[in-house]
């Protein structure tokens, strides 16, 4: 009685290792490195690592290792203060044709990681970093899209040749006047093969024109808040590669938010700056049909066809309404200073269809004025009735307005900046594209890297306490059935740890909290078992038998007080953001594994100990 | 068990293993612990109502900054200094005399732009860094307003959903009155552990909400434990009353439910004692859950099945089926 067949030890056993190995990578600590690669993402000369080796050893900042690996590098340190100085003096070092990035860097040996063993993935609560929830606007998504089809309808009526009295905006729908019904069908006939389903018409006969009305179909609104989300993220990719930011995680929530966490940044101000920014550009030829912008801004009355814009210095100014190119054609811009002026100038590549536009636009208007509009958008927030009501407020600036001299091709340049500062900025934002609508943060946790390894530290510390005081407090109770829910205990940690590690969750401070908690409830089934032995016991079963009723009757109790324990740890888990989730993560996990190590890993060390032979008492 | 099958044959020891034979007569308690068990909860629901809930900024909307200082650095000149800047911040220490944590009110709304709100961090530490140089940022939260509402929801929701899938669980493994004895327990438990927080005034943050749902299923694994047991007697012990079937089940799971708390105890008063300041709410919330849970499971839980009356019937398995098996050739 109580004996085990082989293939249980051996599976306890196998389990046992494999929980070892991949826990294992966890008790080497992450070094806090810096990153380096190569903004083009080009190799790295090893000259240039030697210099930088050279650089640090001067300004006596050791550090352990620096390791070449193609387009990487990686400058491992001892400490946060040495990786935040040495990365300081790197990026000046190096200039803006590198990327330096904080990271924490695992130790694993090689041996480890050639069975892909990794440590669990550290939560910035745990190493540092910032974490943004960011909205995306889709209220100025629509409003793009409308003004899209605004353009369109003009463009594809033209093409046409259908005569058409005006487009315009009411709420939600469009508004196209035609003179007669004949022009309208003829109108309605050239939409209606261009959008499909995408948008409903609506035929609507006011007084003296004919109407045709249009509104977006819903499923079409979805497609349009889909794909500006989808942008975004691609744009705060972008945009967070430009910042120099080591495993970065970029991630939609719900359906119009987006999760950006920026492990090891410290800058939150500039990166709040970048992320969020709405800036692009705008080229619009001079109004020349002999308006005086003065006197159309002092009036009111803005003359038809044109919009009136203010240059830096406040000077009203009219430019057309029709935009020859937007900023999202641009491929690639940098900031530098102009050779003749010695002012910063923004330098911009276009891309073939934007340089194809742009040749034909400026081709036809040689010798004109063409102006080049810097457009920010910034939220007002108000309360209305109640509701929060966020409303963009878009600031339009002419920052320069040149003759042009000669068609303009795909590369050329802008000047009017009124600083480096903006010249380097607006050619980031520039390069990373813009935004397809609008985003605000609604949220942001950062962690100081300091901060990060106290928690680290205080978990680990609390976690080893606890575990200490069990395993004692076990010992002295139970004696020798103790020891072995000790050693159960010890299994299930190292299976949690291992189970963490190779499905990569991600460790924070709270999941910390339910390895904790996890290690208190983990004895319970013990517990549970051994009191049922010892009634047994006391009911005067044979030694034998009492262990075997012991684990067969405690068995529904544990499932059941197990079970009602995971229902809540999975609503966590659903309900959950962030802190919590990690809180459920490990506390499921750890009642999973404790099952398995309380009832059949302690059960192989009694029955190994125990079973098969005559037995007066046990220490329990 | 045979023999035990036909009536009490249960030796005083073995009704009461703990005590060495000295049945303990809990529920001779029952009235006295009713009474407590109503006071408390009133106490708590009054203290809700009354005082609220200290709700971190998770749930309001708001910032908070933790900053340390190369000294220790007293809160009131930090709380001038920003006054004098246009803000009305609480600031506080935090663990240390070096370190502050200064909470920002979410701001009114139409007076500032969305991105002037997630910038304020940025000001509030740009003028604390111009007064002394060396001042540090470790950790800054912000939650827009209407995340702040979001959270809360999600908050309440979970706990209802939580509570609903372990009322189903219950029900279909025990007995409907079982499940709503372990509901009510747990009910009770949540209320006195947010009453707690709401009487300190001490802050109630998400993960203090996570400590509420872990109390959750601490809670009901101690009360399904007793009665888990409690099924086992009603359907062993033919003669004793459910009053006596109650008392004997709690007694014999006594030890364990002692030691349970007490390991579980252990570690949370570790995390309590040694753990981060952040999570200090968390485990205090445990704390407060563990000890109250497990009186609950007695008394709350136990009690209300005695007032509900849960009888021997209720649990045997209806004899029609077993005749109707046997009748099979």
């Amino acid at each position: 009685m109580n004996r085990y067949p082989l293939w249980k030890y051996l599976l306890l056993i196998v389990t046992l290792i494999v929980g070892l190995i991949y826990a294992l990578p966890n008790l080497y600590p992450s070094d806090p490195s810096v990153q380096i690669s190569q903004r083009q993402g080009n190799d790295l000369e090893p000259a240039l690592m030697q210099s930088l080796e050279k650089t640090l050893n001067e300004h006596q900042l050791s550090f352990k290792s620096s390791e070449l690996n193609g387009p990487n590098a990686l400058i491992r340190f001892d400490d946060t203060e040495t990786q935040l100085e040495a990365s300081d003096l790197i990026r000046e070092t190096l200039g803006r044709e590198y990327v330096v990035a904080l990271n924490l860097a695992p130790a694993t040996p090689a041996w480890l990681q050639a069975l892909n063993a990794q440590p669990m993935y550290l939560g910035l609560d745990l190493r540092g970093g910032v974490h943004f929830l960011m909205e995306v606007d889709m209220e100025a998504a629509k409003e793009k899209a409308f003004e899209r089809y605004e353009d369109e309808f003009r463009d594809y009526l033209r093409n046409d040749k259908v005569e058409y009295l005006g487009v315009s905006r009411n709420g939600e729908t469009l508004t196209i006047k035609f003179k007669d019904a004949e022009q309208r069908s003829a109108g309605l006939k050239t939409l209606n093969a261009k959008y499909f389903n995408e948008l409903q018409w609506q035929e609507q006969d006011p007084a003296e024109t004919y109407d045709l009305t249009a509104t977006i179909a819903p499923e079409q609104l979805q497609d349009i808040q889909k794909l500006a989300l989808q942008q975004n993220i691609t744009t705060l990719r972008k945009r967070v590669n430009e910042l120099g930011v080591a495993e970065p995680v970029i991630q939609q929530q719900g359906l119009n938010r987006i999760v950006v966490q920026l492990p090891g940044v410290q800058d939150t101000a500039r990166a709040k700056e970048i992320l969020g920014a709405t800036a692009t550009l705008e080229f619009r030829m001079v109004d020349d049909t002999g308006n005086d912008p003065i006197v159309a801004e002092q009036s009111k009355r803005i003359p038809l066809g044109t919009q009136l814009f203010h240059e830096s210095n406040g000077s009203p100014i009219l430019l057309k309404r029709r935009v020859m190119l937007t900023g999202d054609y641009i491929t690639d811009a940098s900031s530098g200073f102009g050779n003749d002026t010695g002012a910063p100038e923004v330098n911009i590549v276009l891309n073939g269809k934007g340089g194809e536009r742009f040749r034909q636009a400026t081709g036809a208007n040689v010798g004109k004025l063409m102006a080049v509009i810097f457009i920010e958008t910034t939220y007002d927030e108000r309360e209305v009735n109640g509701e929060k009501v966020r409303k963009p407020v878009k600031h339009q600036e002419v920052i320069n307005v040149a003759r042009i001299q000669d068609e303009l091709g795909s590369r050329f340049r802008i000047t009017g900046l009124d600083s480096p500062k903006e010249a380097r900025d607006l050619a980031l934002l520039l390069r990373a594209g813009a935004l397809a609508a609008p985003l605000y943060i609604v949220e942001e946790r950062t962690i100081g890297p300091n901060l990060g390894q106290t928690n680290i530290d205080s978990g680990f510390k609390s976690i080893l306490i606890g575990f200490t005081l069990v395993m004692v407090f076990m010992l002295v109770y139970y004696r020798l059935f103790g020891l072995f829910a000790d050693l159960a205990l010890s299994m299930n940690v190292i299976i949690i740890f291992a189970v963490m590690s190779m499905l990569q969750f991600t460790l924070t401070l709270p999941g910390m909290a339910g390895i904790v908690l996890t290690i208190g409830m983990a004895v319970d089934a013990n517990v549970l078992i051994y009191e049922r032995i010892k009634e047994e016991l006391r009911n005067g079963a044979p030694v034998q038998t009492a262990i075997n009723r012991g684990y067969d009757q405690a068995f529904s109790t544990i499932m059941d007080a197990n079970v009602t324990t995971l229902i809540a740890a999975l609503v966590l888990f659903m309900f959950g953001t962030g802190p919590i989730k990690g809180f459920a993560i490990t506390l499921a996990i750890g009642i999973a594994t404790s099952m398995f190590t309380a009832i059949i890993g302690s059960r192989a060390l009694v029955n190994l100990v125990y079973g098969g032979r005559k037995v007066e008492k046990l220490s329990i | 068990m045979t023999e035990q099958a036909n009536g009490s044959t249960l030796t005083p020891e073995q009704m009461a293993p703990v005590t060495g034979g000295k049945l303990i007569d809990f529920m001779r308690l029952r009235h006295i612990a009713l009474a407590f068990t109503i006071v408390l909860t009133l106490a708590a629901l009054i203290s809700i109502a009354t005082r609220g809930l200290n709700m971190g900024v998770d749930f309001t909307g708001g910032t908070v900054m933790e900053v340390t200082y190369p000294d220790s650095k007293n809160p009131d000149i930090v709380r001038e200094l920003l006054k004098s800047n246009g803000y009305e911040a609480v600031v506080q220490h935090f663990g240390s005399s070096k370190e502050l944590l200064i909470r920002l009110p979410p701001p009114e709304a139409g007076d500032d732009s969305a991105e002037a709100k997630a910038a304020l961090s940025n000001k509030v530490l740009d003028i604390l860094q111009t007064e002394t140089a060396a001042a540090k940022l470790n950790r800054v939260e912000f939650v827009g307003p209407q995340v702040g509402e979001e959270l809360r929801e999600q908050g309440g929701l979970a706990i209802l959903l939580a509570l609903g899938g372990i009322l189903i669980y219950v029900a279909l493994r025990f007995e409907y009155r079982f499940a709503v004895g372990a509901i009510v327990a747990t009910v009770h438990d949540i209320i006195v552990v947010v009453g707690f927080f709401s009487f300190t005034h001490l802050e109630f943050d998400l993960t203090v909400l996570a400590a509420v749902l872990a109390v959750i299923g601490y809670s009901l694994n101690d009360t399904i434990v007793v009665f888990d047991r409690e099924r086992e007697n009603f359907r062993l012990l033919r003669s004793e009353t459910p009053y006596e079937v109650m008392n004997i089940s709690i007694n014999q799971t006594l030890s364990r439910t002692l030691m349970t708390s007490f390991t579980t105890l252990i570690v949370v008063i570790a995390l309590y004692v040694f753990g981060s300041e952040v999570i200090a709410g968390f485990a205090l919330a445990l704390i407060i859950g563990i000890l109250i849970g497990t009186y609950s499971s007695i008394y709350v839980a136990s009690n209300l099945l005695l007032m509900m009356g849960i009888t021997k019937e209720a649990l045997i398995p209806p004899a029609k089926d077993n005749a109707e098996l046997d009748a099979i050739p």
